[in-house]
């Protein structure tokens, strides 16, 4: 076994990098914290929107990015977790706080099963069975004897809640600072994962399976733990969607959803956590201004919002090919350059 | 199922000393034989190369060693116990670590990581305790770095830590391999032609690694090699492997003496 001796514990941080750094996080945060009370509750609503995208996102990325399992059908949990959840609140009368985590759980369970068939299908098989999960869910969502459950076509209305406690918050900002404490605990695990032994080993799984098998990396474990975590992640979302929007309907989980899933992991950069922040940006408003472009460029062009959005994909692609991270990486590197170097005290010869 | 033949010395004196034994391996896919009733034996702390012309079963050999095959009938023992039926990724956990003929890097991730992933087996701690990061798992994560730290050193490795293995010359990246297969500390070496795609400079300085590694850490190390002079040097017995059989199993001068191993390797160059 590992001798847990460390034989020098020489760690030292680099001063100044980290300090900028730390105080730059400390500004962002403020911002985070600070943006709902200057915006109309219409934008908040959206920014929460944004918040669970990003689990969403996230979620999808342990599996695609870091794992190298595709699924185009993440809808699936994403609905899964919003019906548990509106399933618990409005029929059952379960607190919200024990209803999100049942839901991340019960995402887990369907993640981890659907993970044994997936051990047995790679690439583009993968690809096609979890395409018909998206396309079976929300069918059988409207499954006639499934309907005194799940409420059929019409779907459940769930109350939005009021802030707990007299916080002097409105129920959107409310919902925002709620979205934004789940996505903060699983950001926080997701990076504190990636960096571990099992980050290396969902990387291992992804470059080189055998290889990774001759480490010790048990394949399956590993393999159906992170589809289940994904699934997880999802659910997680697809809760605090239901929450947000008060409301979930079969046809709000379809295909479209997972493919932006999807799109919005590309975009924001395969393997990265905090890309999944811009791709999330990227799915929730660019339709949006996709649309309205579209109505700039007069009548002959009201019915292109898709288009001009596949348009601005591929332009995306063409610019920044490994997404908002790779973006971010390469300008990192350029822009260290014009700066003037420091050399670091704790590597003095 | 239990293995019906044990090796011809599996009780004599000679085999308390040995570290990996091979009885009786026979493979076949489809109609080719690859190994047919391989037996031999290798001593703790001894390099042992295993030579023979292309398609002999070498690699075929260590893949069985690796459980990446099934051997249809024989044993392994290593370390006193049977591989057979063994867990492929229970390989490494056991002490044994190897290197692939044709790279097996895992190609996105640093040189740093790649020797990192190397103590996966002997190292703790599944998803809940790493992704709350417990005080234990940030520990061990320290632990396991420095180790990964002290193999690139040893391995000249250090200016290309964060480097990503694909972007590395072919040369670098065998020797990540090596550093990467020592970080779990192994009791047993397999090398897959590691001298293959060398330059002459990089295998003098190979075969001085190979030695190193073999005097400061007294492991095992099963080579497979079709560099002769390397092979001849290093190795304390040598095992030629001709068309899945052993033909001949002895010091390095026993074996380039052998009138098999010379018909074998001179029919085929004719």
């Amino acid at each position: 076994m590992l001798n847990l001796e460390l034989a020098s514990s020489a760690e030292a941080t680099s001063g100044a990098g980290f300090n900028a750094r730390r105080a730059a996080m400390v500004v962002l945060g403020l911002i985070v914290v600070g943006l709902p009370f200057g915006l109309s509750g219409f934008r908040v609503f959206q920014l929460s929107q944004v918040i669970i995208y990003a689990i969403a996102l996230l979620g999808l990325n342990l599996l695609t990015g870091f794992n190298g399992q595709i699924s185009l059908g993440h809808g699936a949990f994403f609905a899964i977790g919003g019906y548990s959840m509106a399933i618990l609140s409005a029929k059952f009368g379960v607190s919200y706080w024990f209803a999100i985590p049942v839901a991340g759980f019960l995402c887990f369970g369907a993640g981890f099963l659907f993970g044994f068939p997936a051990l047995r299908l790679g690439g583009l098989y993968l690809a096609l069975a979890t395409f018909a999960l998206a396309l079976a869910v929300p069918q059988l969502l409207k499954f006639k004897p499934f309907d005194p459950w799940t409420g059929g076509v019409q779907g459940l209305l769930l109350s939005k809640p009021a802030a707990p406690l007299g916080l002097p918050l409105t129920r959107d900002q409310w919902l925002y600072f709620l979205c934004l404490l789940g996505a903060a605990l699983l950001f926080w695990f997701s990076s504190n994962l990636v960096k571990s032994r099992i980050g290396r080993a969902m990387i291992a799984i992804r470059d080189h399976p055998i290889a990774a098998e001759t480490m010790g990396v048990d394949l399956a474990l590993v393999k159906t733990t992170t589809f289940g975590l994904s699934a997880a992640y999802v659910g997680v979302a697809g809760a605090l969607s239901g929450l947000t929007v008060g409301f979930v309907n079969p046809d709000s989980f379809g295909l479209f959803l997972s493919l932006s899933i999807v799109v919005g992991i590309v975009v924001g950069g395969l393997g990265s956590i905090w890309g999944m922040v811009v791709g999330a940006l990227f799915i929730e408003f660019v339709p949006n201004y996709a649309d309205q472009i579209s109505d700039v460029l007069g009548e002959g062009a009201k019915a292109l919002p898709w288009a001009i959005y596949g348009v601005l994909l591929i332009l995306i692609m063409y610019a920044a090919p490994e997404g908002a991270a790779g973006a971010g990486r390469s300008l990192a590197r350029h822009g260290r350059r014009f700066l003037p170097r420091r050399e670091s005290p704790s590597r003095g010869t | 199922m239990a293995a019906p033949w044990r090796g011809p010395g599996a009780n004599d004196v000679s085999s308390a000393a040995a570290l990996l034994s091979v009885a009786d391996l026979s493979i076949r896919f489809g109609g080719v034989v690859a190994l047919d009733g391989v037996s031999f034996e290798v001593a703790a702390g001894k390099i042992c190369g295993l030579i023979g012309p292309n398609g002999a079963g070498k690699t075929t050999l260590f893949n069985c060693l690796s459980r990446l095959y099934n051997p249809q009938r024989g044993e392994i023992r290593f370390d006193g116990r049977s591989l057979n039926g063994v867990a492929r990724r229970r390989i490494a956990e056991l002490g044994v670590g190897r290197t692939f003929q044709n790279l097996a890097l895992f190609g996105t991730m640093t040189v740093l990581e790649n020797v990192m992933i190397g103590t996966h087996a002997i190292a703790a701690g599944g998803f809940i305790v790493n992704g709350i990061g417990l005080p234990f798992a940030r520990h061990q994560e320290r632990i396991i770095r420095e180790r990964a730290l002290a193999l690139l050193e040893e391995f000249s490795l250090v200016d290309v830590a964060k480097a990503r293995a694909s972007d590395l010359p072919f040369g670098t990246r065998k020797r990540v391999e090596l550093a990467r297969a020592l970080a779990l500390e192994p009791k047993l070496l397999l090398l897959d032609e590691p001298a293959a795609g060398l330059s002459h400079e990089e295998v003098d300085a190979l075969r001085a690694e190979i030695q190193a590694i073999r005097d400061r850490r007294g492991v095992t190390i099963l080579l497979v090699e079709h560099h002769m002079n390397l092979v001849m040097r290093i190795s304390d017995q040598v095992v030629a492997l001709d068309f899945g059989r052993v033909i001949a199993d002895g010091s390095p001068a026993e074996v380039r003496a052998n009138r098999d191993v010379i018909r074998a390797y001179l029919g085929e160059a004719a």
